[in-house]
């Protein structure tokens, strides 16, 4: 890495985090077909901290955290996690996808899906023990979902279910958390329970990333920002470069007069 | 003569046959279930119509060096290897063009298919080929059903099920979520491979007793049939096996009861016998309960239309509803409420007037997710709460 990346454009020279990182990204280029849905995109997670993934539809947002997780091949750049590769890392790395990524019907219980957060630990024939069984039992009730253990999945609402594929990520007991639009579509109710599970992990010194679709909560629940249109537009700390010159660069102008006003009044 | 059947009674090959299907139904019902589980059901079309070239392949080439060309290892040796070639040409066309899956299955299975039937149309022309009977391995047939032909099921399902057992956990995780897999380091690729090559593996094995046709439905017709029974992966793989392992067994049993009648396709309606009943009686996702469901349903919003007309003193007019309230003694058949139904009726307006608190106030947002115009608001809220919702209702008269 060139010694020119470390100065920020502030002109403050800041040390290569990269190392320390529980997510460092270089040059990250993903494509399907021939038009790239992100370009050469570089990011580095601060430790410790609750950072968005913002930009419009299309911009590339869950296909970041995909490539960052292996799950789509990407043409070029680097990966590393915790200073390493993925491969070695994998246990310390929780995904909750799109809950619209899965079909509902398909014939499994709440808590079979939390338990399957742990095959990895539990490999291809390990027994499930009572503990745990206690500990997918924790992970639900950690999202307020303890009485629907039994219940089929497709008998769920749907921030029911985004609570189920939260709590089996909990159930791998990771030190980094990347969530594809927790809080898509889902009730007042699920999305205050998301976010106290998430600040909880923040506060317990884990790692979150989350793809986010509502501007006018950003600064509340997050401390960082990571504003992407196919390319990066800006990274760093809510404070710092959460604002409009910022988000109507990533929205090309398209955010509207009102979505300002409420961000401003958001941010006051 | 059936019941002799059932009960082995019917002579040393009959028995051979009917533990072979009885095998290869819970072999082939437990692993089509992962294929169906996946949503690729249709794969399993690709792969056994894929078998037919390398059967007769096999043939001509046993017979050219001189060996029995009927050999059944040797036979389906050649099956598993043309059926691996047209799996590779199925996925290579959906990874590589724009070509979706079923368009990809289908035109490997129709040209492996019309490749083996030329092939077996030559074989037809060769000396040896006369009495080749390989067009046996189109529906199959058990009638000459050999010992060793029973171990090569026996064996090779066993060790199906065994690699079955060993998947279980991955073959699930990609079926339900394959991002998620991918993302706990589950090479997603190569556990669809597992799943198409146990489904290969069973195919191959099956291809003498129900012929490659047929073993579609045995592969298939199973995972169905259990998905009505259960609402857990590895329960629909249990069922399936028990399914298919009894539509092996009592198919075999009914066809050895009376001449003429061909194994494969009799295990194959028995199968499907089961799946129709499966599709009418489950108690959960069946067709009558979903039926005897929308009934219950059905009453239940005329109770409550009635009692709220009642409530707001307006004339009920349907006669289902009249004749649903007298039923449960809340009016008189003239229409005119009873006591009973006077106070029921008030309970139901109040609990409506509840409701609009419920989904006006965001601290009740959880709740009011709830609400369906049915339900007594003291089965969603706690006694606490009813009397919170009653204060911001402001009229605290008690009708409850």
């Amino acid at each position: 890495m060139s010694p020119l990346e470390l100065i920020a454009e502030d002109g403050v020279v800041r040390p290569d985090m990269s190392d320390q990182s529980p997510l460092a990204i270089r040059g990250l280029t993903v494509s399907y077909g021939q038009s790239p849905a992100i370009f050469s995109v570089d990011m580095t997670v601060v430790p410790g901290s609750m950072t968005a993934i913002v930009g419009p539809n299309g911009a590339g947002k869950s296909t970041l955290l995909k490539a960052a997780l292996g799950i789509v091949r990407p043409l070029a750049g680097q990966v590393t996690v915790f200073g390493t590769t993925l491969a070695t890392q994998r246990a310390r790395i929780a995904y909750v996808p799109q809950r619209a990524s899965v079909d509902w019907d398909f014939p499994t219980r709440v808590v079979d899906v939390v338990v399957m957060g742990m095959y990895r630990e539990l490999g291809l024939l390990g027994r499930l023990r009572g503990s745990d069984r206690a500990r997918a039992m924790a992970c639900l009730q950690r999202v307020g979902m303890g009485d629907f253990a039994d219940r089929q999945i497709g008998r769920l609402s749907g921030g029911q279910q985004q609570r189920v594929f939260l709590a089996r990520a909990l159930a791998q007991d990771a030190d980094l958390y990347l969530l594809d639009e927790p809080f898509a579509g889902v009730d007042a109710a699920t999305e205050k329970a998301i976010i106290t599970v998430l600040k909880g992990l923040k506060d317990d010194g884990k790692t979150v990333v989350a793809v986010h679709h509502d501007l006018a909560t950003v600064p509340e629940y997050f401390d960082h920002v990571m504003m992407i249109n196919v390319r990066k537009v800006a990274e760093g700390s809510v404070s710092d470069v959460f604002n409009e010159a910022a988000l109507q660069t990533t929205y090309g102008g398209r955010l509207g007069t009102q979505q300002i006003d409420r961000l401003s009044r958001a941010r006051a | 003569m059936l019941w002799d059947a059932l009960t082995f009674q019917l002579g040393y090959n009959a028995t051979l046959v009917a533990i072979g299907a009885a095998l290869l139904g819970l072999s082939a019902g437990a692993t089509g279930t992962f294929l169906f589980l996946r949503k690729r059901a249709l794969v399993s079309d690709a792969i056994s119509h894929a078998t037919l070239p390398g059967v007769g392949l096999a043939f001509i080439l046993m017979v050219a060096f001189g060996g029995e060309g009927r050999n059944l290892p040797g036979l389906l040796l050649g099956s598993a290897v043309s059926a691996g070639l047209g799996l590779l040409g199925v996925s290579w066309l959906t990874r590589h063009t724009r070509l979706g899956e079923d368009a990809a299955i289908g035109a490997i299975l129709s040209v492996f298919f019309g490749a083996g039937i030329v092939l077996l149309t030559v074989i037809q022309t060769m000396g040896a080929g006369r009495q080749a009977g390989l067009e046996d391995f189109l529906l199959g047939s058990t009638a000459g059903m050999l010992y060793s032909d029973a171990v090569l099921i026996t064996v090779g399902g066993a060790l199906v099920l065994a690699l079955v057992g060993l998947l279980h956990r991955p073959m699930v995780l990609v079926a339900f979520d394959a991002d998620y897999a991918a993302s706990a380091g589950v090479n997603t690729a190569r556990v669809d491979i597992a799943i198409m090559g146990l489904v290969m593996a069973i195919t191959v094995v099956g291809l003498k007793v129900v012929g490659l046709i047929l073993i579609i439905a045995l592969l298939i017709i199973p995972a169905v049939a259990a998905r009505f029974w259960t609402n857990s992966a590895g329960a629909v793989a249990l069922v399936a096996g028990a399914i298919g392992g009894v539509s092996g067994y009592l198919g075999s049993a009914i066809s050895a009861s009376a001449p003429g009648l061909p194994t494969g396709p009799i295990i194959v309606l028995t199968a499907f016998t089961i799946f129709v009943g499966s599709l009418l009686l489950a108690p959960e996702r069946g067709v009558m309960a979903a039926i005897l469901r929308h009934f219950a349903f059905q009453r239940r919003v005329h109770v409550r239309q009635g009692l709220l007309a009642i409530a707001q003193g307006q004339a009920i007019y349907e006669q289902l509803t009249i004749r649903l309230l007298v039923r449960a003694g809340l009016a008189r058949p003239d229409g005119v409420a009873t006591d009973l139904g006077r106070s029921r009726a008030a309970k139901a307006l109040r609990d409506e007037a509840r409701w609009e608190v419920v989904r006006r106030h965001e601290a009740f947002s959880g709740t009011a997710a709830l609400y369906d115009g049915l339900r007594e608001i003291e089965t969603v809220l706690t006694p606490d709460q009813v009397a919170e919702v009653d204060m911001l209702l402001g009229a605290p008269e008690s009708t409850a």
